[in-house]
């Protein structure tokens, strides 16, 4: 049942990671991500998918997709409906679900986050809409299969299990807010494991709302740099499994790391603008510590959120010198959107995914395109590649509409 | 396990603008005026039932955040305001209120106007219109309206998922996260998504609005409804169809089918003080033979009260299904009722179900029908 629920467990169980998938513009798995973002390569190029000829900004990091996808339980019809975003959902999820080494399950739930779900579809239902003579082929296709719960129930069916679908839209939190609340099922004993995650597609109406906005870079984004001129779009998909410490220690599973923090809140102050002082990030922030039981003397690195926006970064830069004190001058920051763009719903995901990858390697991610501080950053930027003694991570995401969620990871040795 | 009970309604539909007008419309039992939206470049409108405009205007569009917000938010605030209205005027100001918000299309409006405006020339398009098309935009402004939410969340899915909405609001509430937790489904029309229902539910008439019930763990905020139970997410599949998913809620739900409930001493106990009343079952029941046909199966024992909500008021996609449950909770308040069963099954997601039964009001803000004249027996 969801309401009565069983009881809480007394002491919530640890929940660990046993599988993560990536896709990035830096290309398809863990393995071509880590070397990319270890290196501080970035993945913008010219948008392709659509026309910008009228737009500010001109590129974009696109996902070069594979011409098949891998083998799942889906037919050739399933697979044809699949759109991009669905695509990249589907490729990142069979990473996780590889490396989990899982077999199908009836119950098994799906906590996803995305901001535009089956965009494309939608686009494509519009142009064919508005044109005379009428033609209404394909329409329901596309009207059925542009929502997000029908692209997670495909998701689902591709590993032959069926379970909870749950779609977080927090905009540009969602991925964050969808890992937490799959944490929060299997802290109070509502499932033993889940498979969480982000994903969103470049869409034509997306970067033409970002570009109209004056968001968007017209030269390089530099997240946290004094020049900074704004974000770089880009698309992905990232999802994680996650499971009970007992349960991955009796499959003998291997564990990528455990996520011990998570905070969420919403900020009133503006629906597009983060309030000046980051209060907002500076309680969730304080939020995920007191979970985690950790104090920001004790993180290792923080991926922030770090759009290359004028007021997000120095909104974000306030929060953590606040939260961290006297840390924040050795504390290591990057955003690895400076690699691959926003990533928008998928952003928290492929970032958690990110911070795996640090405390799995040992290094840190790199801005390679960062230059000259910005006054109100009292923390160094990572800029070149560097090892690092990493056990502790900390990954900030935030959204239109306000809502912000921060995670904290641990090394799992 | 704590207790949840229902401390406040909210409802604007295509009968007016409050729980009462909703509950008027349902007693009358007459399906309400259908009107025609354009669609470019066809001829044959496309039909539906619009909001009203309210009576006068509403006092919160004044505030500014409201200033360039479509009708989603609009009926988003309408129905929290109302609500919490009760909470408001009795609970302390430092009250701690969680907000989900659960659409299935969302701010349509905007989007389509936004993307009309890129095909057009990108160059021009409003830079106004494209953040009030995500999904999360009618919390954040109703957050900036009531000022006190301290956590939030907008969920997506078809109308059943404003039941996992409700248990997200409980289990906030069970982990002290929030005092209180409005949970809102809400919609908006537009001759798109009109359009696309003609598509695939052709007898169905699209309509728009909000509802809203407001949650709470104090009985002292109790306004006479206590949240008994809300089944698993029956989750849709090649091999779980939508009728066996929906029998599944159903048989998970356990109302007797005659709506009598079984004289046993748990009825008794969570019936309160009148176990003799029947059972009410609000079910998701409107004109489409195709779409209804797993919810007719799954409830074609049940003999007792029925209410069918869009029959009267149309295709509300996530606001129907909020209307449900704010029918469901207005009926068993106006004690006619031990308990009413809320059945969702929906559209491509997943079936659940729902149970509410009565408790002892404890304050008087929730006007409630006495009679419900076109409930079937």
């Amino acid at each position: 049942m969801l309401f009565p629920t069983t009881s809480s467990p007394q002491s919530p169980p640890r929940v660990v990671i046993t599988g993560a998938g990536i896709i990035t513009a830096l290309g398809l798995g863990w393995k071509p991500n880590a070397a990319g973002f270890r290196a501080g390569r970035t993945a913008f190029r010219p948008v392709s998918l659509f026309d910008v000829g009228r737009q500010r900004a001109k590129s974009a990091a696109e996902v070069d997709l594979p011409a098949a996808l891998p083998p799942t339980r889906l037919n050739a019809k399933q697979i044809a409906r699949l759109d991009r975003a669905a695509a990249m959902l589907l490729l990142a999820t069979h990473e996780a679900w590889r490396q989990s080494g899982w077999q199908p399950a009836e119950n098994l739930p799906l906590v996803l986050g995305t901001t535009a779900g089956g965009m494309s579809f939608g686009e494509a239902y519009f142009r064919q809409a508005v044109q005379t003579p009428h033609e209404h082929r394909h329409q329901s296709t596309r009207a059925v299969h542009y929502q997000p719960q029908v692209q997670a129930r495909t998701i689902l069916e591709a590993f032959d299990s069926t379970g909870p679908i749950t779609i977080v839209s927090n905009a540009c939190a969602s991925g964050s807010n969808a890992i937490g609340h799959a944490w929060e099922l299997i802290r109070y004993g509502q499932a033993e494991r889940a498979l969480a995650g982000g994903y969103d597609a470049l869409t034509e109406l997306v970067f033409s709302g970002f570009d109209a906005l004056q968001a968007l870079s017209t030269t390089v984004c530099r997240p946290f740099d004094a020049r900074r001129d704004g974000l770089a779009l880009g698309e992905g998909a990232a999802v994680i499994a996650l499971e009970t410490l007992e349960n991955a220690q009796r499959r003998d599973a291997v564990i990528l790391g455990e996520l011990v923090g998570y905070g969420a809140s919403i900020d009133q102050h503006h629906l597009t603008q983060p309030h000046p002082q980051g209060d907002t990030t500076l309680a969730v922030m304080k939020q995920a510590c007191a979970t985690a039981g950790v104090t920001p003397d004790e993180i290792d690195y923080l991926n922030a959120h770090g759009t290359g926006t004028v007021l997000n970064d120095s909104s974000e830069a306030v929060a953590i010198g606040h939260w961290a004190g006297p840390r924040a001058a050795t504390l290591p920051v990057s955003s690895t959107k400076a690699n691959i763009g926003h990533l928008l719903g998928a952003a928290g995901a492929v970032e958690a995914v990110i911070c795996l990858m640090t405390l799995r390697e040992q290094w840190l991610p790199p801005e390679t395109m960062f230059e000259t501080p910005d006054p109100a950053c009292h923390f160094p930027i990572v800029h070149k590649p560097r090892d690092a003694r990493v056990n502790v991570v900390l990954s900030n995401s935030f959204g239109f509409g306000g809502v912000n969620a921060s995670l904290i990871f641990w090394r799992w040795s | 396990m704590s207790r949840i009970f229902v401390a406040g309604l909210g409802a604007v539909s295509p009968a007016g603008w409050n729980v009462a007008a909703l509950r008027e419309a349902l007693q009358q039992g007459e399906p309400l005026p259908v009107q025609t939206l354009a669609r470019p470049g066809w001829e044959r409108p496309l039909p539906v039932r619009l909001v009203p405009n309210p009576p006068m205007r509403p006092e919160f569009l004044t505030h500014p955040r409201l200033r360039r917000t479509s009708p989603i938010t609009h009926y988003v605030v309408a129905t929290a305001l109302e609500a919490t209205a009760g909470l408001r005027a009795n609970a302390n100001p430092g009250l701690r209120l969680g907000l989900v918000v659960c659409l299935q299309s969302g701010c349509v409006n905007y989007s389509c106007r936004f993307y009309e405006e890129t095909l057009k020339d990108p160059a021009t398009a409003s830079p106004l219109l494209f953040p009030e098309t995500v999904y999360a935009a009618p919390a954040s402004h109703l957050a900036a309206v009531l000022g006190n939410i301290s956590l939030a969340s907008s969920l997506v899915g078809d109308p059943a998922t404003f039941l996992q909405g409700l248990s997200l609001g409980a289990q906030w509430l069970e982990e002290n996260r929030v005092d209180a937790c409005l949970v809102i489904g809400a919609e908006e029309t537009n001759w798109i998504l009109a359009d696309a229902l003609w598509h695939l539910e052709r007898p169905a008439i699209l309509t728009a609005g909000a509802g809203a019930l407001c949650l709470c763990r104090n009985s002292e905020w109790s306004a006479g409804v206590e949240l008994a139970a809300i089944t698993d997410a029956h989750t849709y599949s090649t091999r779980n169809r939508r009728t066996p998913a929906a029998r599944a809620m159903r048989e998970q739900l356990g109302a007797p089918a005659s709506g009598r409930p079984v004289a046993s001493r748990q009825n008794r106990k969570i019936a309160g003080r009148m176990p003799a009343l029947p059972e009410l079952l609000c079910d998701g029941i409107g004109n489409s033979p195709h779409a209804d046909a797993a919810e007719l199966s799954a409830w074609r024992d049940w003999t007792g009260p029925r209410l069918s909500p869009k029959r009267i008021l149309g295709e509300g996609l996530m606001a129907a299904a909020a209307w449900q449950c704010v029918a469901a909770c207005d009926a068993v308040a106006g004690e006619q009722f031990t308990a009413a069963n809320v059945s969702l099954v929906g559209s491509n997601q997943q079936a659940i179900g729902a149970r509410f039964v009565r408790a002892e009001a404890r304050i008087s803000h929730l006007s409630v029908g006495k009679a419900q004249g076109n409930i079937r027996s």
